[in-house]
């Protein structure tokens, strides 16, 4: 043993990722194709050979969803469980598996082949239910399916074995706009930004601020391309609409030594997934989007670099995505001198997330980056000043890119002659739920609800998430609301509820979602959610009473006003919506009007009852005696 | 020199300081539990809560900005705080009464000074076995506040990297920097700052138990408010950025 390094894989990681340990995350990923999981010698040599402590390295591995301390399975099936997956029937399915393979949901099986959990919403929702196999996503899931899954794994087929078909994932575009429309060949975004403002007058600073000292005058290229971004009036698509221009020009504006473009591919809202269509079909626009924004940030002078986070969800992206950034290096469209612009030189690399939500929250996304656990940081200060490695950051949507490069190659009063004045453009939805034709429909800014619902073959709809648990959820006395900044807000999900659906179920899985996503880092998120998720569960019990919506509205109160990031400050919303617009859909379950104990004494006394191989009516405590 | 103003006093403060620095300094209080004048604010319990300029956020972490108006000694403010404390305590496995360091603890002052008179919620009784491996250092995990001094003292200070967070949600936890999991094979030190920087009855020192009565300790002679400005440096310096 002495003379043999047991983990000879760490070296080729490491090499693989230069030592950098920003690579961190990626380093782990890595690692852990090994074996499925990453057992803790290999923590231990990973950490002594980067020069950081043990607990740091393991610290942020047990941050990650998809990264494991524990022996799993060689095959481990993790189901979609958003609450489309549900309604298309995954519970059942996740049971017929379990059955079938003889093995328990959360527990890898005896001979250590397969382990079968569940996982958050992995955007597979206008062709659920979903589930991932070591990573790999499968749509349109069906016993048939299942079956044929069974076998390869019985079978120990190696997975790049697996037949194809199983794999295969449909875009279903509904409806385009200028956006899904937009015809342009590679390249042309960038070099309309590169000839603007060709002819003006050179070299005038910024909105009135002097470049700093070193640094030559502007060419006109990147300041007029700038303008017309602002005078677009694009915002972001993420879902805060922060103007996608301002975010630029203060990023642009502010020192360092390397400004970063990171495009925001973690998509983990449950019910999105138009980010997913637009990086299958739609690449070379994102990374166009990118390329013009590192235009606007270096103007060619001065060092720009890109970062592409992509979902763990999404793995099956990353070949055709590498791909395509390869083949655009050769086309001249990244790397030294973009388009024969000398000194233009930007490049762009993919990370590639864990599995964790909260990654998809901007500063917790850098942190991400940083090889981190993704922590959203105390701001200010804010990416554009302070981001990826303290230098000057723009963190965009990746629907946000693809408008800009719209913008930039056909200009802002081309694109604000679609939408409102407040919402210019188009948005994509991503519709799931009760209706005929679920997928990606895009619509100029302020199209009402009932437009989308006609337009998807929605019927006797009861309620639609608009913009995903984080969003709001209405009902159908709001459906001539238009979707839009100044109305409602989303980031595209769209999920449509019928009248055959409970809402209590719809938020209780939600509930469920924040508590397993919250980062844990401050009080009010890390505690609340878990609380909540305790306070819906004794309620769908069958335990529920009166005090148990006040403190539901206490622990509202204390996340509303208190919690670190986005997470914490929107986790209730569900709640908070079917408090004012479903009530009889929690009231109905309430069991007494005052107060009811969550603990079930009789319940308490199964393990007692299991001892003693009894479970007559005499090993039960009388009904009565349950309440106090 | 530049001022804010906080619940209607005038509190001057220099470049750099954050509300709850300038505030100490000047001597006012502002219930705080992860923040620790020696550290750099970590902004994670949001015990420290005020409105500044009618906007909800922490107050360590916050820069002081000439003009600001905080507010802080406010029922709704300190009903949050309330509520936070018994989040703390509903969370962990806090029993008092037979830890070693009641009348010290930075949470239980907290509780008392705010007049937290009840449970509030269910607890959650998370399994948190202790870890007594380490001759002089006792471990309960059961009381963990997930503050980060100890991660920060020993990395920062100690120069050792000891302890880490995991986990996420609920599960977050206190690990140790050993692959058997177990503080006896760390390289830790008794004298350590990160042994002596827990604001609750984690890391405690073993056979000095009790050495001083309970109703003798810190905060048996005056509540925390009292105690943390007596703390409190009075001009800004900040050891270990
Ligand atoms: C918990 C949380 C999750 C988020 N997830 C995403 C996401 O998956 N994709 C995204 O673009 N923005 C997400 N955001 C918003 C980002 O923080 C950020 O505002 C956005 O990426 C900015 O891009 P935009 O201006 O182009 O919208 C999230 C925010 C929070 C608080
Ligand atoms: S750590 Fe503090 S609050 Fe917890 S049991 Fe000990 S004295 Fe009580
Ligand atoms: S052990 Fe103590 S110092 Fe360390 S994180 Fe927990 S409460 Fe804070
Ligand atoms: S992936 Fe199944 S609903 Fe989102
Ligand atoms: S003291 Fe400010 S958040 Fe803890």
């Amino acid at each position: 043993m002495p003379e043999q390094d047991p983990y000879p894989r760490v070296d080729d990681v490491l090499a693989l990722h230069r030592h950098d340990p920003t690579r961190l995350v990626q380093m782990l990923r890595d690692l852990q194709e090994a074996q499925g999981w990453l057992p803790p010698p290999v923590i231990t040599e990973l950490a002594r050979k980067l020069g950081v402590s043990r607990a740091r390295v393991e610290g942020v591995a047990a941050f990650y969803s998809f990264l494991h301390l524990q022996p799993v399975g060689y095959y481990r099936v993790l189901f979609s469980d958003n609450i489309t997956d549900r309604m298309q029937g995954s519970q059942a399915l996740l049971e017929y598996l379990c059955n079938k393979l003889w093995v328990e949901k959360g527990k890898v099986s005896e001979d250590g082949l397969l382990s079968i959990d569940t996982t958050s919403c992995t955007g597979l929702c206008d062709q659920g239910p979903g589930l991932l196999v070591n990573g790999w996503a499968i749509p349109r899931l069906s016993r048939e399916r299942l079956d044929e899954i069974a076998e390869l794994i019985l079978a120990r087929r190696p997975l790049a074995e697996w037949p194809q078909h199983l794999f295969h994932i449909e875009d279903n575009i509904c409806r385009r706009d200028i956006l899904l429309d937009h015809n342009l060949t590679p390249g042309e975004a960038i070099r309309a930004a590169l000839a603007r403002g060709l002819g003006t007058a050179p070299a005038r600073p910024v909105s009135g601020r002097s470049w700093r000292e070193g640094i030559p005058a502007a060419p006109p290229g990147p300041v007029a391309t700038l303008e017309e971004i602002k005078r677009s009036g694009l915002r972001g698509r993420g879902g805060a609409g922060f103007a996608t221009g301002l975010k630029w020009e203060a990023c642009r504006n502010a020192p360092g030594e390397t400004h970063y473009v990171v495009c925001n591919a973690d998509e983990g809202e449950p019910g999105t997934f138009k980010d997913r269509v637009l990086l299958t079909r739609y690449a070379d626009l994102v990374f166009e989007g990118m390329t013009v924004c590192a235009y606007v940030l270096g103007g060619g002078r001065r060092p720009t670099h890109g970062f592409l986070y992509l979902r763990g969800e999404y793995r099956y992206l990353l070949e055709p995505l590498l791909a395509c950034l390869e083949r655009r290096r050769r086309e001249g469209l990244l790397g030294r001198d973009i388009c024969g612009e000398r000194g233009f030189d930007f490049d762009i690399e993919i990370h590639v997330g864990a599995g964790a939500y909260v990654c998809g929250e901007e500063s917790a996304l850098i942190e991400s980056l940083e090889g981190k656990r993704g922590i959203p940081r105390n701001r200010p200060p804010y990416p554009v000043t302070h981001g990826y490695l303290g230098q000057p950051t723009v963190v965009n949507n990746v629907e946000t890119f693809c408008a800009a490069a719209l913008v930039a190659a056909r200009g802002a009063d081309w694109y604000r002659a679609r939408g409102t004045p407040d919402s210019t453009g188009t948005k994509l939805l991503s519709v799931s739920g009760d209706c005929e034709r679920p997928g990606i429909y895009e619509y100029p800014f302020g199209v009402t609800v009932r437009e989308v619902l006609e337009d998807c073959g929605a019927r006797d709809t009861q309620a639609v998430q608009v913009s995903g648990p984080s969003g709001s959820l209405i009902d159908a006395a709001e459906f001539d609301r238009r979707l839009a900044f100044e109305d409602l807000p989303t980031a595209g999900a769209f999920m449509v509820f019928d009248a055959s659906r409970d809402i209590f179920e719809v938020v209780r899985n939600f509930v469920h979602f924040f508590a397993h996503e919250s980062c844990g880092f401050c009080t009010p998120c890390r505690v609340g959610t878990a609380m909540m998720r305790n306070v819906v569960d004794k309620i769908h019990a069958g335990r529920g009473a009166q005090l148990d919506l006040e403190e539901i509205c206490r622990l509202r109160q204390v996340m509303h006003l208190a919690a670190h990031c986005g997470l914490g400050h929107t986790a209730c919303n569900p709640m908070q919506d079917m408090l004012k617009r479903f009530r009889p859909a929690i009231q109905r379950r309430l069991k007494s009007l005052d107060f009811e104990p969550a603990f079930d004494l009789d319940a308490a006394l199964a393990r007692a009852r299991a001892f003693t191989g009894r479970d007559d009516a005499g090993a039960h405590l009388p009904a009565e005696s349950e309440t106090p | 020199m530049n001022s804010f103003l906080l619940d209607g006093a005038e509190i001057p403060f220099e470049p750099g300081q954050t509300v709850i620095q300038a505030a100490l300094a000047a001597g006012h209080y502002i219930p705080h539990l992860c923040y620790h004048p020696e550290f750099v604010p970590h902004g994670s319990c949001k015990l420290c809560t005020v409105r500044a300029d009618g906007r909800p956020t922490a107050a360590c972490t916050l820069p002081a900005q000439a003009g600001l108006k905080v507010e802080s000694e406010t029922e709704e403010l300190n009903d949050l705080r309330r509520t936070l404390v018994q989040m703390l305590f509903a969370e962990g496995n806090h029993f008092c009464p037979s830890c070693e360091k009641s009348g010290n603890c930075v949470l239980q002052a907290l509780g008392y000074d705010l007049g937290v008179m009840t449970a509030g919620f269910r607890h959650f009784f998370l399994d948190r076995p202790v870890d007594a491996s380490h001759p002089d250092i006792l471990l309960d995990f059961n009381r963990c506040v997930l503050c980060k001094l100890c991660v920060r003292a020993s990395e920062e200070v100690d120069g050792k990297g000891v302890f880490s967070l995991a986990g996420r949600g609920i599960q977050r936890r206190l690990i140790v920097s050993a692959e058997s999991g177990r503080l006896a094979d760390t390289d830790i030190a008794v004298t350590d700052k990160a042994v002596e920087v827990c604001p609750v009855g984690v890391i405690l020192r073993k056979r000095v138990g009790f050495r001083v009565p309970i109703g003798r300790r810190r905060f048996d002679a005056r509540p925390i408010s009292a105690q943390a400005l007596e703390d409190a440096p009075r001009k800004p310096e900040h050891k270990h950025e």
